[in-house]
């Protein structure tokens, strides 16, 4: 479902700029903060508000990080895996995630509720190892903290 | 401890908020504009600019003055000026702390040099790790339109001026200006070999002028204090102003410091970062990001700018310094680099696209113990097809490869002689 009040809202935004296609990521995460992900759904939603194809914006979808194509959890945890995280024990933090989440990099957990997936340097290397939780950043991380963080996004979902 | 140096960027940097509107003013915010726009003048801009020598924070050293000499003056309108808050390059990080601390500071410089060159809108680009900074810039440029200091008119003048803020989906290459400019487009973000360049067609085929969030943070001080100035803060005769240093890796005190260009390498690590890490000896580090090359201790008194870099076949790329210590493996240190460059490749030519997963394999097994002498020669040649690729991502990819492969020779064939990592034994 698309709320019509949703679709207005971007219409909006999108009659405000000269290019519509200007606004393509912002209605891509508009429908994305919707739907959880950017489905096949709202592939075809957004290519009507922006006057663009599917495939032009299914070009757009696969190229960037933080546009999911596919189901993802509720938190998404991006792990950052370049070099200063890795040198700050960032190694054996990820297989403490995947262990304590029972998943691998990539994966959800069954619940829905977590979304494993590796990032490059996220611009906060001085708070290195870091992780971003929705685009939320954490850091620096021990197992503890990690543990912590889990427990209470846990808690705040039952 | 030498210093102290003077602060002109992040001088009124608070620990945990911005510099209000207000107190922007109070420090003399605006003026600078103010001055410019009664004057009309917009040549003495670019005139005081192109003395300064201030040159492209973003990690190329490009000089500004030219680049906003380029927008001919016959040039058609609409032109456009992009701010570059991408910062996507490993290690960096000072874009942000700076966009935490003076968010009106680049609004002037943005408005300044957009006067320059007469366009009528701004963009900031920047990347969704940095939400809580695009909420900012967004409430700031809000703040900044209500009081009149964008928007129709400023300062009673003829011109008008606004501001956007666009949110990346994610990709290092869109921090490399032909690629940004399709990226704001809506456009898949492979680069674009020029001519033309962005100044005489970019955006929406219009004149565009791209410069990094520091660059432009400095124009209001250079109009204000003048190109003399600016030149003197720096240490070394060549360089000029002061540059943002984030330092990270293996020293106690990681951080983003502004400090003169031409500081010594050592000062920074020994006064501003409290030493090596738990008594740790300095063997490296990386002197700007990801796309420079490795330093050693021979050059750990080295002054940090542009032209002593150049000197020893290195870049000073973003002044993001990433050091390592006596028990950092270098080759592992590469690997992890080149994995970073195999996954943001565009993919969009062959050199770039197979060329690192392949370079990624042969480290890879050097590092595992079944690497082979003639594996040096086959690197090396393939660095060298790499620098025929579409763009200068695999240039600085290969950076750190091919440092390696001279500055730490006796560690990789240690690695190789060996059969395995001497530091994992
Ligand atoms: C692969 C690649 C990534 C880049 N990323 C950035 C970036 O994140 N921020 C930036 O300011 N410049 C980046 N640059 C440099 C820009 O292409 C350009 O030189 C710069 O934005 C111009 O601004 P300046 O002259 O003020 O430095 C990148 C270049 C390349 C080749
Ligand atoms: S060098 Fe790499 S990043 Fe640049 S165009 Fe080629 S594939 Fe893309
Ligand atoms: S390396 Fe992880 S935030 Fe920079």
């Amino acid at each position: 479902m698309f709320p019509e009040s949703l679709k207005n809202e971007l219409q909006q935004k999108i009659d405000r700029v000269a290019h519509p296609r200007e606004m393509a990521i912002d209605v891509i995460n508009a429908l994305q903060d919707h739907y959880g992900y950017f489905s096949d759904e709202a592939l075809g939603q957004a290519a009507d508000l922006l006057a663009m194809t599917p495939l032009e914006l299914d070009e757009l979808a696969t190229f960037y990080t933080f546009i999911y194509r596919e189901p993802v959890g509720k938190y998404v945890i991006h792990v950052c895996d370049s070099l200063i995280c890795w040198m700050e024990n960032g190694e054996n933090l990820v297989a403490h995630l995947c262990n304590r989440l029972d998943i691998q990099m990539g994966e959800t957990t069954a619940d829905g509720l977590f979304t494993l997936l590796p990032v490059c340097c996220i611009g906060y290397c001085d708070r290195a190892p870091a992780i971003l939780v929705n685009r939320m950043v954490h850091g620096p991380l021990t197992t503890d903290a990690l543990d912590n963080l889990i427990d209470k996004l846990r808690e705040a979902s039952t | 401890m030498s210093g102290p140096y003077p602060q002109v960027l992040l001088k009124h940097r608070k620990p945990d908020r911005i510099t209000t509107l207000a107190e922007y003013r109070q420090a003399g915010g605006y003026e600078a504009l103010h001055r410019v726009l009664t004057s009309e003048d917009a040549a003495a801009v670019k005139a005081e600019l192109a003395d300064a020598v201030l040159l492209g924070r973003g990690g190329a050293g490009f000089p500004a003055g030219i680049k906003v000499q380029t927008v001919a003056e016959d040039a058609p309108f609409p032109r456009y000026v992009v701010c570059n808050a991408d910062e996507m390059e490993p290690g960096t990080f000072k874009d942000r702390v700076f966009l935490h601390a003076e968010p009106h500071m680049l609004i002037e410089g943005i408005t300044l040099a957009a006067f320059s060159i007469r366009a009528a809108h701004g963009i900031i680009f920047i990347r969704p790790e940095y939400e809580s900074a695009a909420r900012i810039l967004e409430r700031e440029i809000g703040i900044a339109h209500r009081e009149g200091l964008l928007g129709d008119g400023i300062f009673g003048s003829e011109f008008s001026f606004d501001i956007d803020v666009h949110r990346s989906g994610g990709r290092y290459i869109c921090g490399e200006v032909t690629a940004q400019i399709n990226a704001l487009q809506g456009i898949r973000p492979n680069p674009k070999q020029p001519p033309p360049y962005a100044t005489d067609k970019g955006l929406w085929g219009q004149p565009t002028l791209v410069n990094n969030v520091e660059t432009l943070a400095c124009i209001p001080h250079i109009v204000n204090k003048g190109a003399q100035w600016f030149k003197d803060l720096a240490l070394t005769p060549e360089a000029a102003g002061t540059k943002l240093f984030c330092i990270s890796g293996k020293v106690n005190k990681p951080g983003c410091h502004e400090l003169p260009l031409g500081i010594k390498l050592s000062e920074i690590i020994e006064d501003f970062c409290g030493g090596m890490k738990d008594g740790a000896t300095f063997k490296g580090c990386l002197p700007g990001g990801a796309s420079t090359g490795f330093l050693t201790v021979d050059h750990y008194h080295i002054a940090m700018d542009f032209d002593a870099l150049k000197k020893v076949g290195n870049r000073l790329g973003t002044g993001a310094i990433m050091v390592f210590d006596h028990h950092t493996c270098m080759v592992d240190v590469t690997i992890n680099l080149t994995e970073f460059f195999a996954r943001e490749s565009c993919g969009w030519c062959t050199p770039c696209r197979e060329g690192f997963p392949y370079l990624l394999d042969l480290l890879r097994r050097i590092e595992n113990g079944q690497g082979e002498a003639d594996f040096l020669p086959m690197i090396k040649t393939m660095c060298q097809h790499l620098w025929k690729s579409y763009c200068a991502f695999a240039p600085g990819g290969v950076a750190s490869i091919e440092s390696l492969i001279v500055n730490f020779e006796d560690e990789v064939m240690a690695h190789i002689e060996g059969r395995g990592c001497p530091f994992k034994k």
